[in-house]
Formats: structure tokens, C-alpha cells, sequence
């Protein structure tokens, strides 16, 4: 009885993506035994008094849920791009940037390098932000789509120019708006952090999309097989096109936040390599980056995976400029568990094991 | 070896995984004669040439050359090339922005003392070559400057100046038009007034009579047979190639059916065509009809059905859809006018391999209705299970991924995912290949059912006596051409003559 409970959750598609977190909070949890903290102190959220934000929920989750958002977000739409088109959108960090800068640019006046009072409503900024990535997730999903330009070379055209458009809109200048409305989007809201919200209303509204139509299988089937896709009906093209297009609106809203955080546009630093990150939710969710089936959840616990281990390096103590060698080292043992041979090594020592015990 | 033998090869076999592409094929060219290689597609022709020039590495057997001792393997083209053997492709494997002259010498190009490239003689011996293979040309031309039939003649005379015995000429007319394909003739019986031995492979029967000597027939990676161009008349031809004695095929009976001619129309094409696949044709199919397309394959007979669907969309003509004219750009637009389409090529185009029995099934009538009005998943369980039972798919349970179940189960789903979509005209290109004898007379059954239920069926096989037993009507195609239809003395005879076309050689 046991046995079947444990190789059900071992069939789960979940398993391992699940599995790489937990293994990444039990180091949390020996270094808090080690130093002689509560061993549970990485799980304790409390609320505590801030001179900015009032009461806030504070804790090494809550810190995790917060920064991960960004890339969570850009997960979705990553997973959605990787399994209709077998590609990447590797413009998504530069987009991120592009939004920004084109937002903070409309709330502050063309030219404009610091600004306390907003040159136009808020959500006309955030708006034509959000709408900017629409558009870029366009320009490169007629790419991909109409034009068959492999993604990797179609989105390579807004990874390098993005952030230099974005620059050009920012007159070469670090645009800050010093608006404490504009702040809201990357601080709280009452105790909880704003970006967790929005990365759930993310997340609630594309699981509502996938559940109640018929765009989670039109996707994967199109990545599967377009052509015998296409005879069934399916507009293979306008499908993949769309995949960019959410694509783009995520990094878009992804960019928002980020902006909002830091309560400017700094062209050059916003989304830097965060499309690797968004690449790498995807892969550490347990999904195969040569398209067809997807598993959006496996995404974004990847993506809150990669933050998880960044917040762990920091608890550690590992200074900022080592940390990614540390994360290299953990990616590398969480792929490599989820890699077939590994798994195939395990089911064959599964297998002798079994066969011992009935002899 | 006989004398004037230039290359034999003997019990040539080749394995794929799973297929045996080649079982002991013999071949045998012979000096000046132009030899065709033919049988239809998937008979191993191209594994055949691949073995001779060194692409594909041959199990068993033996290649023997004309003035080499032993046994000859090559292990790439350019060991090819240097025992004598050349090929020229479909498709010209040249430089198009270098000269003639240049893709004539690329590689050994001729030298002055001082090691630079003797651009003057090789301009000189490049116009040469061509002036005595009568191609007139200007060598210092950039070789995109000149037609494809051009190209394909540079690619020759390179071949031949190459030195080579052997010349393999793999579909070189595709892509020709007859005045093109004529000067190509020309230059052919020059070189083999001039001792070389050509191997000539080709679709089109036509050019097999105007230029050949000799042919060997292939049928499944099996030889069928060597024999001279005046003992092979077209239609033994093409039996050879099917794998179907004329004699024999006499005696098999055609069941009767019913008259429906006086139906209305479901669909009617006029002048209908797709460029590079199928020549304009005209196709009235009656509602409650059977209408096969019989021709060999390569014959245009699944492009002909996909340019009705919209698979391929047509360039000209006008379709007309149950009495209203219709326009379809893709494959959506045929399926909401009630069409639907089960393609040849079940792995490529049929199944979506990673998905559920379940969701393949429903897969055509979820796209008609649309992304937003999604069917519910008892909705969906409910039409799995019924056509699971009603065409008797064997697959553990619905939601079992398609790629797991056996072919003829596979065709199955397909099948059950149109039927769904409940359609008026139903496409079934080779809906029996490669599936078991019970479940392909299943799926006769079914299309005499469906058009006793007012469906017409636009069916296409390479098995005549299938369409004999099913169809009221038989389109012929041959060459991307309709070139006729049969609508009494269905006999696998009449059909066969129909197919192979030009009753000269007889």
C-alpha cells in the first residue's frame, strides 16, 4: 500500500521539480542547525514594522516568493513560446528593459531624468509599458511564425536592440520617478509584497485559459506535430504567433515590476539575462525544450526554484560575485537528476534491488 | 564480366531499422546504354544509387567495375567519382555564383607554374567540353545566369569530364519542361554514343520509352526483373512495378454499385491546381459517391485531394461545395464547408504522436468549433469512448498516447477523429497502407457504409482491387495530370491501361 502511494507520486510529472525545491530548503534547514538557529527559522514568516511600507509579511519564503516574481512571470510565457515553436524567446530580459524605459519615460516627460510628479496618469504608462512587450511579442512571433526564422535568430534581433531603443526613448538617461504611486507595483500592498500578488493573478489567469479553453492542447499540439496539426484544422501559424505574443505581454508586466522595484528605468541593468533565467524555470520544471508537451506548474517552480537557490547562497554567506558559481553547480545537479540516463540508472537499480529482495 | 559490361552489381542488401530497403538486388550496366531504374516509390531505387556512390554503407553483396579487380566499395562520393561513377541530382549540387567554367574545374582547377589558377585555359578548355557536348554556353557566366536544364547539363559535363563510366541520373526531368527535358535527351544519347553507361531514374513513363534501352524493375527492395525496352510493354511495366500479373487480375470480380449519378452534387472542381504538383483538373464527386483516384504513386493522385482540401492551396480554378462556390485558403475552411481529410503519410500528417487517443480523436471537431467553446472532459470521454468501440480501436484506454498504439490503430483514431467532425465529404488518402488485412477490409466496410448514409468519399489507393471493390467511379492520374476517368468496366485491366496511358507500346 505504501509502495503504490510512493511510486504514485514518483509517476507524478511534478516529482522531481518539486523534489529540486525541497532539497534546496533542507539546505536552509541544516545551515540554520549548524549555526544554531531554529531549524525552521527559513519557514517562519512573521510580520514585522518597516519605516517604509508600514507591516509587512517578512520571512525567507515571502523573500523568495517576492524576487522570484519577475521571473515567474516571464516563465509562463516562456513555457507557452518553448512548446508550440520547439525555440526560445531570448529577447525577454531586453523587452523587460524596452518596457520600462518606455513607461517611465511616458510618467515622466520625454527628456526628463528625475521626476516626483507623474507628466501623465499612471495607468497610461503602465499600460503603454505593458502594450510595448504586446507588441515586441508580435514583432517576433510573425517572425517565428510567417516568416519561419528559427526563434533563437528571430528574437535575437530585440535581445541586442531593445535595450538600446529603450535608451534612445530615455534620452540616453536613468529615468527615476520618484512617485510613491508608481512604487506600488514592485513594494506592498498591505502586508503582502505586490509583486507576489501580481505574479498570481499571472499565473490564476493563464491556468484559468489553459482550463476552460482549448489553447493548452491547441499549443502542445501544434508543438508535437504542426503539420498534422494544420490538417486537423488547427491555424499552426496564428498559434505559434500567439505564443510570442503572451510572451511578449508577460515580459512586459514583468518588466513593469521591475521598473516599479527600483522605481526607475535603468535601461542597461533591468531583465539582464533574466531570459536565461525564464529558459532555465522552464528546463528545471521538467519540461523538454524541443516543444509539444508542457507542464506550465514545473515552470514556475522553477522559476521560484532559481531564486530559492540565489536567497540560499546569500543565507550561506556567499558574497554576490561568487554566488553564481554556486548556482551553476546546483543547476547542474538538478538537471543532471532529471536527465534520462540518470533517470534510467535509478529505474535499474530499482529494478536489481526488487529482484534481490525476491531471491 | 562480359565485355562490354561497365559495372555489375550482385546481391545487394540494405537494412533500415525495421525495413529491409534492398534484398539481394542484382544490376547490371552495360557500356553505351542508357538504363532505367524504376519502380514505384519506397522501392529502393535511391537506396540502390546510394549504395553505388558511396552514400549508403551496404550489408552484403558485391560491386564490380569494368577494369578494376575486385570488388569495389565505396565509402563516399568522391570514392565514387574516382572509380568512375558520377551522379547528378534532381536538384544541381553546384556553385550558382561561380562561372560555368569555374563549377566545371572546382576542385581541379588547372594550374601555372607558379601554382596559381590558369584562369585563360581553363576558360578555354571549360568552352570546349561544352562545344563538343553541343551545350551552348558561355563558360565565363555565372551558372545562375542559365536555366535549370543548363545547370543540370554543366553538372553532366562535369561528371563526364570527370572521366566517369558511370553516369546516375537521379530524377533529372522533375523540374524541366519538355523542350528542356528534350535537349537533355540530346546530350544523353551523345555520351552514350560515346561508351558511357547511363542510369537513367525517373517518374514520368513516357521519358523511359523515349530514351531508353534497357530497364530494371524494383518492387519493395526486391529485383523483379532486367528486361529490354521492346519486351516491356507500358502496362507489363507497371504491373511489374505494382506487383500485379496481368493475368491473374482478370479473374477478380468487381462488386456492383449502385448508380448515384443522379445525386446532386457535393463537390465540384473546375480547373483546379496546385503549381509543381498537380496540372489543372476538373472533379464533379455526387453526394453518396465513392470516387477513387487510381495512379502510380508520384502520380499527383494525394496532391489532386490535398489541393481540394486546402491541404495545398489551389492557384487556379474554382471549387464548388454542395451547389455554393467556395473559397479555402487552408484546411479549417474545407473542415467548416464539412470536408475532412485522413493524409498518407500517418506519422507526418496524421497523428499528433505526444497526445492522448483521446484528445487525437477529438482534436478536428475541437478546431471546428473553435479555442473558446472548448468541450468539456466528460464531453470528451464520452466521444473517445464511443468511436474507441464503434471502429474498434485497441488501445489500453483513452488516454493512452497515441504513438504507443500499432499502426492500423493509429489509422483507426484518425479515422474516428473525422468522423466525429460528422462530415459530408471525407478524404481517405491510403487509409489501408500498412495495416492488417482484418482491419483494412474493416475500413471498406465503412466507406460503402458512409456512402450509404449520403457521404461522398474521395478514396485513394495504391491497391486497385480495394478501389475496385469500393469506388463508382475511378479518376486516373498520371504525370501530376488527370488524364481520364472510368466510370464502367471497372476492371483492374482497364484501370491498370488507364494508369500506364499511351497504348503505342503494346
Amino acid at each position: 500500500m505504501n509502495k503504490s502511494l510512493w511510486s504514485r507520486i514518483k509517476a507524478w510529472p511534478l516529482f522531481l521539480p518539486v523534489l529540486s525545491l525541497i532539497l534546496v530548503m533542507a539546505v536552509n534547514i541544516i545551515h540554520d542547525v549548524y549555526i544554531g538557529a531554529n531549524p525552521f527559522s527559513f519557514f517562519m514568516i512573521t510580520l514585522r514594522e518597516t519605516t517604509g511600507n508600514g507591516t509587512i509579511l517578512y520571512g525567507r519564503i515571502i523573500d523568495i516568493l517576492n524576487r522570484g516574481s519577475e521571473v515567474a512571470i516571464l516563465a509562463i510565457g516562456m513555457t507557452l513560446v518553448v512548446s508550440s515553436s520547439a525555440g526560445t524567446d531570448i529577447s525577454v530580459g531586453s523587452v523587460m528593459s524596452l518596457c520600462a524605459s518606455f513607461c517611465c519615460m511616458l510618467l515622466a516627460g520625454y527628456g526628463v531624468s528625475s521626476t516626483t510628479t507623474l507628466a501623465r496618469p499612471l495607468f497610461v504608462g503602465v499600460l503603454a509599458g505593458i502594450l510595448l512587450g504586446v507588441v515586441c511579442g508580435m514583432f517576433n512571433g510573425t517572425l517565428v511564425a510567417y516568416f519561419h526564422i528559427q526563434p533563437m535568430v528571430a528574437t535575437l534581433i530585440l535581445f541586442s536592440a531593445a535595450r538600446a531603443i529603450g535608451l534612445l526613448l530615455c534620452n540616453d538617461l536613468i529615468v527615476y520617478v520618484r512617485n510613491g504611486t508608481f512604487g506600488i507595483f514592485g513594494s506592498y500592498l498591505g502586508v503582502v509584497p505586490s509583486p507576489v500578488i501580481i505574479a498570481a493573478i499571472c499565473i490564476a489567469v493563464i491556468a484559468i485559459l489553459l482550463k476552460k479553453t482549448a489553447l493548452g492542447m491547441y499549443i502542445q499540439s501544434v508543438g508535437i506535430n504542426d503539420k498534422a496539426s494544420r490538417i486537423a484544422g488547427l491555424n499552426s501559424k496564428r498559434i505559434i504567433f500567439l505564443t510570442y505574443t503572451l510572451c511578449g505581454l508577460f515580459a512586459g508586466i514583468s518588466g513593469i515590476v521591475a521598473s516599479s522595484r527600483i522605481t526607475s528605468a535603468d535601461s542597461n541593468n533591468i531583465g539582464l539575462y533574466f531570459e536565461m533565467d525564464a529558459i532555465l524555470a522552464v528546463a528545471l520544471g521538467g519540461n523538454s525544450l524541443g516543444g509539444g508537451k508542457f507542464n506550465l506548474a514545473g515552470s514556475i517552480i522553477g522559476a521560484y526554484t532559481i531564486q530559492a537557490i540565489t536567497t540560499t547562497l546569500y543565507a550561506l554567506g556567499v558574497a554576490s560575485t561568487q554566488a553564481p558559481v554556486f548556482k551553476a553547480i546546483i543547476v547542474i545537479i538538478i538537471v543532471s537528476i532529471q536527465s534520462e540516463p540518470v533517470k534510467a540508472w535509478f529505474k535499474k537499480r530499482n529494478l536489481a534491488k526488487q529482484s534481490k529482495g525476491v531471491a | 564480366m562480359e565485355g562490354n559490361v561497365v559495372l555489375t552489381a550482385r546481391g545487394i542488401t540494405m537494412t533500415f531499422p525495421g525495413v529491409k530497403a534492398l534484398e539481394n538486388v542484382d544490376f547490371t550496366l552495360r557500356k553505351g546504354e542508357i538504363h532505367a531504374l524504376m519502380g514505384e516509390n519506397g522501392a529502393g531505387k535511391s537506396t540502390l544509387i546510394k549504395c553505388l556512390t558511396g552514400i549508403n554503407d551496404f550489408e552484403a553483396g558485391e560491386i564490380h567495375i569494368d577494369g578494376i579487380s575486385g570488388p569495389v566499395k565505396n565509402h563516399s562520393t568522391r570514392d565514387a567519382q574516382s572509380v568512375g561513377i558520377s551522379t547528378v541530382y534532381q536538384e544541381v549540387n553546384l556553385c550558382p555564383n561561380l562561372s560555368v567554367a569555374e563549377n566545371l574545374f572546382i576542385g581541379r582547377e588547372p594550374m601555372t607554374k607558379f601554382h596559381t589558377i590558369d584562369r585563360k585555359s581553363y576558360n578555354v578548355r571549360s568552352q570546349k567540353i561544352m562545344d563538343d557536348l553541343g551545350i551552348s554556353v558561355d563558360v565565363t557566366q555565372n551558372l545562375e545566369n542559365y536555366s535549370l536544364a543548363i545547370q543540370q547539363m554543366v553538372a553532366i559535363a562535369r561528371a563526364v569530364d570527370m572521366e566517369c563510366k558511370v553516369l546516375i541520373l537521379d530524377e533529372p526531368t522533375s523540374s524541366l519542361d519538355d523542350e528542356e527535358v528534350e535537349k537533355l535527351f540530346v546530350l544523353m544519347r551523345k555520351l552514350r554514343d560515346q561508351g558511357v553507361g547511363i542510369v537513367f531514374v525517373t517518374h514520368f513513363l513516357e521519358q523511359v520509352y523515349a530514351v531508353c534501352d534497357r530497364i530494371t524493375v524494383l518492387r519493395d527492395g526486391k529485383l523483379v526483373g532486367e528486361y529490354p525496352i521492346a519486351d516491356l510493354p507500358r502496362v507489363k511495366l507497371v504491373a511489374a512495378m505494382m506487383g500485379k500479373n496481368l493475368d491473374d487480375l482478370a479473374e477478380i470480380q468487381k462488386e456492383s454499385a449502385d448508380d448515384v449519378r443522379g445525386n446532386p452534387l457535393e463537390i465540384s472542381a473546375k480547373g483546379l491546381s496546385h503549381t509543381g504538383t498537380v496540372k489543372p483538373f476538373d472533379l464533379d464527386i455526387h453526394k453518396g459517391e465513392v470516387v477513387g483516384i487510381a495512379g502510380l504513386l508520384g502520380s499527383g493522385r494525394s496532391e489532386l485531394a490535398r489541393t481540394i482540401y486546402g491541404a495545398d492551396k489551389a492557384n487556379t480554378g474554382s471549387l464548388t461545395v454542395d451547389g455554393k462556390p467556395a473559397k479555402i485558403n487552408q484546411p479549417i475552411d474545407a473542415m467548416n464547408l464539412g470536408m475532412g481529410m485522413l493524409p498518407d503519410d500517418r506519422k507526418a500528417e496524421g497523428i499528433i504522436g505526444d497526445l492522448s487517443v483521446r484528445e487525437n480523436i477529438i482534436l478536428a471537431l475541437q478546431a471546428k468549433r473553435g479555442m473558446f467553446r472548448q468541450l468539456s472532459r466528460a464531453k470528451q470521454e464520452e466521444i473517445a469512448d464511443r468511436y474507441i468501440d464503434l471502429v474498434q480501436i485497441k488501445t489500453a484506454n483513452r488516454e493512452t498516447l497515441i504513438k504507443q498504439l500499432s499502426g492500423g490503430n493509429q489509422q483507426k483514431v484518425i479515422l474516428a477523429r473525422w468522423l466525429a467532425t460528422d462530415p459530408d465529404f471525407l478524404i481517405l488518402d491510403e487509409p489501408t497502407r500498412g495495416i492488417d488485412v482484418g482491419t483494412k477490409s474493416e475500413i471498406q466496410k465503412l466507406i460503402v457504409k458512409l456512402a450509404g448514409e449520403g457521404k461522398s468519399i474521395l478514396f485513394i489507393s495504391s491497391e486497385i482491387a480495394e478501389m475496385l471493390r469500393t469506388c463508382n467511379r475511378m479518376a486516373i492520374m498520371r504525370d501530376g495530370q488527370k488524364v481520364g476517368e472510368l466510370d464502367h468496366d471497372l476492371t483492374q485491366e482497364n484501370v491498370m491501361k488507364a494508369i500506364a496511358g499511351g497504348e503505342a507500346h503494346e
